[in-house]
């Protein structure tokens, strides 16, 4: 067999099993929180009568470990269960929930993604000039800034005064496609301005670094374009790196985002999550947990694979 | 002149000139602001409701894990919207009286033990069916019952047995009390066809409006329930509550015309909104209270002395202008204020008198160990920074007052009702009654103060069972005189619900009893 596709298969094993390390350790995490979901449903009208009802009728009483492996056992045969708090099959839940997350990672990723390396292609090509420094200084800038203050900058100015855009991005099932991308722009635009600069110092950074080489300058010296030489010598050579710190920027798109969801209104997974962990609603935070560990996962392994692909030497190895 | 103001006045309820507007043109014709401010809220009252649009509120208060099962609901944005898809048998109105609403009349044994309520003929169901007095029985029974989760479960105690006959509803109580009919206010208590007993989260109820798409935590859709039998109310089309948990976002939602109403706004953006044009920031003034709670059986607190020389170190007036900004009332160390019905007025107030205070610590005894008051963000908005101006102004006595920041989560499970010293909030009950025997009984669930007081608990039997307001009146002043002199409530301020709302919306009336007009303004308001 080829040692790509034994590579792969072992880091999708080492993949799984960590799924089910992160399942414990939530598990674990919940448990240790102050009260539990009856307490945090009823709040401050409890009585103790109530209270030791709603947990008789969640089947809180069980044995920690019990309740696990029950819920594991759900797990591998694909049923996430229901929600403690409100009864409702989380598998649905989640699944729209995670449509929307999907849906404004992939729009905030399509911008931010190509425009992060073109500005960190224009920044090495401007190398410690004026347009370098301009892009350097205004993504800094953007990533210094947390990101629910630029949130509320942007609704200020594009939602308030000028009102071209809506504040409150709610997208739900009977809204037309135009409408949805209407709804998410400013948040859209926040992280997008939170990831680029990550990423465009990390393709500044690499290609410099390719650049330092003596087939750069080879080429160089053939004559080629700056452009040219930076298109065609020194990026794939830079593949790897840019692409893992892709992959961490896409993963913090899907999971990362709860503090945007918030200013936005956007019913997205972060929020979801962060409700039932008030509610210590455990089924709920398992299961988003789990998809979290997941993406997590799986776009790191797609970064690993994507760098050893990209290098010829460790696709042939000796 | 007079005809030219109204004139305005109607301008403005039509939404054909700004509040702004009127005020300047008034302040132009020589009419002083309030004197204005008061026609236009006449004009507004006086304007018929009209039918149509479509209602967004942003609303503060929803999570995801929120149910339609009106016996789970806590928080504002599942209360706003029960209270349009759901009826209970009577509703508290806007002068704190009794309104029947599911049941037409309601009466009483002369003493007091035996409730009828007869339910009114034709009200339908969102699903067609009729509501009968059997519903309204099963209703009962489920939050009632042995196994029941509802957070109504401690107001039903005192019932003994309840049946349904033909149209008629009866209850009949372990012991006399002439506020039963306001127990059946709770707004866990909406109506629901067969008790809601197959099926409770379906969100079927006989509410002036009907459940059409729930998302909790995201939004929820109503439409108008054309069957409604009442017409002076639901005038909107439909209506929409979009959960809004982030402030700032509400009341931007709000300025850019997203919204038409919001809730929840803090005294420090209500500052703001007051001169933004367009919005009208409404104040109510209500029950909610931020107070600090000791147990009374638990050293040092069970020492009256040491409780009194804490309750005259609090400078209530400095509270309420740096904490809630001026949007509340002082507190006078007892739960309840003058907008209950039967309430006198005619206590004391307690004064800040750091001499007192000092004098008291003094005749307690107290060891001078830290006292610890245990304080946390969630207790109630800006309750650490209250907590921080009470060390101060007991420090003065020499009183070495503590605190102890306590995490936010976990902090109702873990700290209030366990720990003998802690910041809290209450929110107001429909009547005294239910406000001290929800916190005060010996006998009460959540009597976080521990308070046990023979004489105070007879009193408030008596009073239950006594259907003479005069007299009642007086048994809960004295009843007020034992909290405020021997109990374990600290209570500096009383919060005013703030809310507020665009322009285009008319119909607006304050409710004494929670914010969003009882969670009921999309079932009085309409569309200007």
């Amino acid at each position: 067999m080829h040692p790509v596709v034994i590579l792969i298969a072992q880091r999708i094993a080492l993949g799984v099993l960590l799924l089910f390390a992160t399942s414990i350790l939530i598990f674990v995490g919940t448990l240790i929180l102050p009260g539990d979901v009856a307490q945090a449903i009823l709040g401050q009208s409890a009585t103790p009568q109530s209270l030791a009802n709603l947990r008789e009728e969640m089947g809180l009483n069980d044995p920690a470990w019990q309740r696990y492996f029950q819920w594991l056992r759900g797990v591998l045969q694909g049923d996430l269960g229901s929600s403690l708090s409100n009864q409702r099959d989380i598998a649905t839940q989640i699944g729209a929930r995670l449509g929307n997350t999907l849906f404004l990672a992939f729009w905030a990723a399509l911008v931010a993604v190509p425009l992060a390396i073109f500005l960190g292609l224009l920044a090495v090509r401007y190398r410690d000039r004026w347009p370098d420094k301009l892009i350097s200084g205004f993504t800094l800038a953007s990533i210094s800034l947390p990101e629910f203050f630029l949130g509320y900058v942007l609704i200020y100015f594009f939602a308030v005064k000028w009102r071209w855009f809506p504040s409150v991005s709610t997208i739900y099932d009977s809204m037309s496609f135009w409408q949805k991308l209407d709804a998410i722009v400013l948040p859209a635009a926040v992280l997008t301005l939170v990831i680029l600069a990550h990423m465009m110092r990390m393709t500044r950074a690499a290609i410099l670094n390719v650049m330092q080489s003596a087939y750069v300058e080879t080429a160089e010296l053939k004559g080629l374009t700056t452009f040219d030489v930076i298109r065609k010598h020194a990026f794939p050579n830079a593949i790897a790196p840019v692409v893992n710190v892709v992959m961490l920027n896409l993963a913090y798109l899907v999971v990362g985002v709860v503090v945007v969801e918030v200013v936005f209104v956007y019913p997205g997974m972060g929020q979801y999550l962060v409700d039932h962990v008030s509610k210590r609603d455990v089924p709920v935070v398992q299961a988003c947990g789990l998809i979290f560990a997941a993406v997590y996962i799986g776009l790191n392994m797609i970064a690993d694979i994507v760098s050893i692909l990209a290098n010829p030497r460790l696709r042939h190895p000796r | 002149m007079k005809k030219r103001i109204d004139h305005y006045a109607a301008d403005v309820t039509g939404g054909r000139m700004s509040r702004r507007e009127f005020m300047g043109r008034a302040a132009a014709l020589g009419v002083s602001a309030s004197v204005a401010s008061g026609i236009l809220a006449n004009a507004a009252y006086a304007q018929d409701p009209q039918k149509g649009g479509h209602l967004k509120m942003g609303l503060g208060g929803g999570e995801s894990s929120n149910s339609l099962d009106p016996a789970l609901t806590l928080s504002q944005a599942p209360y706003n919207v029960i209270a349009q898809i759901g009826e209970t048998l009577a509703e508290v109105d806007f002068d704190g009286g009794l309104t029947p609403r599911v049941a037409e009349e309601i009466s009483s044994t002369p003493d007091a033990k035996v409730w009828s309520f007869k339910i009114r003929d034709g009200i339908q169901f969102h699903d067609g069916s009729t509501l009968s007095a059997e519903d309204v029985l099963k209703t009962m029974q489920r939050h009632s019952d042995e196994k029941a989760t509802s957070g109504a479960l401690g107001l039903m105690k005192g019932i003994e047995s309840m049946r349904a006959e033909g149209d008629l509803f009866e209850v009949t109580l372990h012991e006399p009390n002439a506020d039963l009919p306001y127990l059946m206010t709770d707004p866990h208590l909406r109506i629901q066809p067969g008790g809601g007993i197959e099926n409770p989260a379906s969100g079927i109820m006989s509410g002036p409006y009907r459940i059409v798409v729930n998302e909790p935590g995201v939004r929820h859709m109503m439409e108008r329930f054309e069957d409604y039998w009442d017409d002076s109310r639901g005038h909107f089309d439909s209506t929409e509550v979009l959960v809004i948990n982030d402030p700032t976002a509400r009341i931007s939602a709000l300025q850019s015309g997203q919204v038409d109403m919001a809730n929840l706004i803090g005294p420090k953006l209500a500052d703001l909104l007051d001169r933004a044009p367009g919005m009208v920031l409404e104040r109510t003034q209500g029950r909610g209270q931020n107070v600090f709670v000791m147990m009374v059986d638990t050293a040092p607190f069970d020492n009256n002395d040491l409780r009194l020389a804490l309750k005259y170190a609090v400078d209530r007036e400095d509270m309420v202008d740096k904490i809630l900004r001026g949007y509340g009332t002082v507190g006078n160390d007892i739960p309840v204020n003058a907008t209950y019905p039967l309430f006198d007025g005619s206590l004391p107030q307690r004064e800040f008198d750091l001499e007192k205070a000092a004098e008291h610590y003094k005749k307690s005894g107290h060891d001078g160990r830290p006292i610890i008051l245990r304080v946390s963000d969630v207790a109630f908005p800006g309750a650490v920074e209250a907590a921080q101006l009470y060390q101060q102004t007991a420090r003065q006595a020499g009183i070495p007052l503590e605190l102890k920041r306590e995490p936010g989560d976990g902090y109702w499970s873990e700290v209030w009702n366990k720990q003998p010293f802690c910041a809290s909030y209450w929110s107001g009950r429909p009547t005294q009654d239910q406000m001290y025997s929800t916190a005060y009984l010996s006998s009460a669930d959540w009597n976080d103060t521990r308070f046990d007081n023979e004489k105070f608990d007879k009193l408030l039997l008596e009073a239950r069972a006594t259907l003479n307001d005069e007299k009642r009146t007086e048994i809960y002043n004295q009843m007020g005189m034992i909290v405020r002199d021997e109990g374990g409530l600290i209570m500096p301020m009383f919060n005013d619900f703030l809310d507020a709302r665009s322009e285009r919306i008319a119909g607006w009336r304050p409710h004494p009893n929670a914010d969003m007009m009882n969670h009921s303004a999309a079932v009085f308001c309409w569309m200007a």
